[in-house]
């Protein structure tokens, strides 16, 4: 069973995500081991295992990336312990660009104001992206998968840009 | 998860980290990135009129593991000519640093930015 079917769920990019969060909250507590203190062990340990996968299929479920990505492996193509590095020389220079930017915000007093500035730019390219492997998403052709990886792949670098002007902006509110 | 000596010591003292002008004849750019951890690499080559590497430089944003192996490599390709220093193999460096396996895309990266380099001297002087 995938993590749609598990969910009951259509395996559509494009989900309700308070839906997706209800159907979790009650699948956990149909799930839950305490439930089945009093049951056998060979229930018990299923109850474990069926509560673990309704976790993984949550976090996998609820994040874009990490959705588009298993919808990839249910297709038949697995990114998620690629190894393969990332050569695309334009994408990279603008990735280390805006890195050097925020490196060089400092503690000054429009440092806050600098880093708004920036993750708002990253936020707006990041929701057009995911916009674009949405419509690839519902293509599902080889030409259109491929696409979606390349999409995802790229992706990746803009969310942990995020991150890191994230912990920049926790930095600078420690001083 | 616990360091080796050596990557902490070529993250806390990088060799050989900054860049060259990428549009120097002279100079070779290799940008390559991880997309498992978003990580991402600059490595510069200076080469000589007979192909060897007379300095190197790399920039790289990422965890301890990436940045040791990008010092690392600058260190290695220094006096290699281009057709010895492709033969580095991401092994070798995750060897040297002791790099566990959640660590070894690294060293990958590192391998391929040699590559990337190269490639990009290689196509700048029609070769």
């Amino acid at each position: 069973m995938n993590y749609f079917e598990l969910f009951n769920i259509n395996p559509e990019f494009s989900l309700d995500l308070d839906l997706l969060a209800n159907t979790y909250q009650r699948l956990q507590q149909l799930t839950h081991p305490d439930k089945f203190a009093t049951a056998s062990d060979r229930d018990k340990l299923l109850s474990v295992q069926k509560n673990a996968q309704v976790n993984d299929a949550y976090q996998v479920l609820k994040s874009p990336i990490s959705r588009a990505e298993y919808m990839l492996g249910l297709r038949g193509l697995e990114l998620r312990h690629e190894q393969q590095t990332l050569q695309d020389t334009q994408f990279l220079m603008q990735q280390m660009e805006w890195r050097e930017q925020l490196e060089d915000i400092d503690g000054s007093a429009n440092a806050e104001d600098q880093l708004a500035e920036l993750d708002d730019e990253i936020a707006q390219l990041i929701r057009t992206q995911v916009a674009s492997l949405a419509e690839q998403l519902a293509i599902n052709n080889e030409q259109a998968n491929l696409a979606c990886a390349d999409l995802i792949r790229k992706l990746k670098f803009m969310y942990k840009l995020r991150q890191e002007i994230a912990r920049k902006d926790e930095q600078l509110n420690d001083f | 998860m616990a360091y080796s000596e050596k990557v902490i010591d070529h993250y806390e003292n990088p060799r050989n980290v900054g860049g060259f002008d990428k549009n120097d004849p002279t100079i070779a750019t290799g940008m390559v990135g991880a997309p498992a951890c978003g990580d991402v690499m600059k490595l510069q080559l200076k080469i000589d009129a007979n192909g060897i590497i007379e300095d190197a430089k790399f920039k790289t944003y990422g965890c301890g593991s990436a940045i040791a192996s990008s010092s690392l490599v600058t260190e290695w390709v220094k006096g290699k000519s281009i057709d010895e220093a492709v033969l580095i193999k991401n092994t070798d460096i995750a060897h040297e640093l002791a790099l566990p396996p959640v660590k070894i895309h690294c060293s990958i990266l590192a391998e391929d930015a040699i590559k990337a380099a190269v490639a990009d001297y290689k196509s700048k002087h029609n070769q």
